[in-house]
């Protein structure tokens, strides 16, 4: 038996023609794209994911961040607490309070000692909270892509994370995104 | 010749990347070929408007410090 695999002919007939060379901007040959790989959920990586997104975005990239393993949990809805169905699930976010506002540093966080001085210094040198360059970040287009296997492993919902959040997807995604991107970072 | 501004972003007081961040969306609102001025009192500012002046090509026409303000003047590309 042989096996022909056609070309579909609805291909030829969708596919956008090349934009004219005078529509873009001048010295840029296409949108410069950065990809973020969001793994961790402490404060003192977000943090640095957040600053770097949303600069991008303001320089005028395309910038995505994958959202993976406990990175995801920064980006579950201010009014969730407990997330998941399962006993350990229930008992994960109890141990890693889920939100935004709720990040730990990887280092020194000696019982929220740690991130309560940071927010005293941050304020005091009136640097942009977490919070607020993700309001920023969504704000000037930066794509979050939340991980379908974290979610399906902490228990998380798509209702369970903030509305902004793109459509989940998975490893191969991540790394079509990575390669395509002019630069990758994994934080 | 008389410069014309057409927007200011006044980011005294913030920290990187803020200034670049408000700079970034209030320039959306101008036309192409006109002004805006940017007041910041962050150091690590002087060397970031260059930088994105050159990754974005809106033009720095102008900067200065005056008591601790800089200010910057960028034309949209």
């Amino acid at each position: 038996m042989t096996l022909t695999i056609e070309q579909p002919v609805e291909a030829a007939a969708v596919r956008v023609p090349e934009p004219e060379v005078a529509l873009q901007p001048e010295g840029a040959a296409r949108t410069k794209e950065l990809v973020i790989v969001n793994w961790s959920g402490d404060l003192d990586k977000v943090w640095p994911v957040l600053i770097l997104s949303s600069t991008a975005a303001a320089s005028g990239m395309r910038c995505r961040v994958f959202v993976t393993f406990w990175g995801l949990l920064p980006f579950v809805k201010d009014q969730k607490r407990i997330v998941g169905e399962h006993w350990m699930q229930k008992m994960l976010a109890l141990m890693q309070r889920p939100g935004i506002d709720h990040l730990k540093l990887s280092k020194m966080n000696f019982l929220g000692m740690g991130p309560w001085m940071m927010g005293v210094l941050r304020r005091k040198y009136n640097v942009a909270s977490p919070r607020e360059l993700l309001e920023a970040a969504t704000a000037m287009g930066v794509e979050f892509i939340p991980c379908q296997m974290t979610m399906d492993m902490f228990g998380l919902k798509r209702e369970d994370l903030i509305d902004e959040m793109g459509e989940p997807a998975g490893a191969a995604t991540a790394i079509e995104i990575m390669t395509e991107a002019d630069a990758s970072l994994f934080i | 010749m008389t410069l014309q501004i057409l927007q200011q972003v006044d980011a005294r007081g913030l920290s990187c990347p803020m200034p670049i961040v408000k700079t970034a969306q209030a320039i959306k609102a101008i036309p192409s070929g006109s002004l805006i001025e940017v007041l910041a009192t962050d150091k690590g500012s002087v060397n970031d408007f260059a930088a994105w002046s050159r990754t974005t090509g809106n033009e720095l026409v102008e900067q200065s410090v005056d008591d601790g303000v800089y200010r910057f003047v960028l034309r949209r590309k």
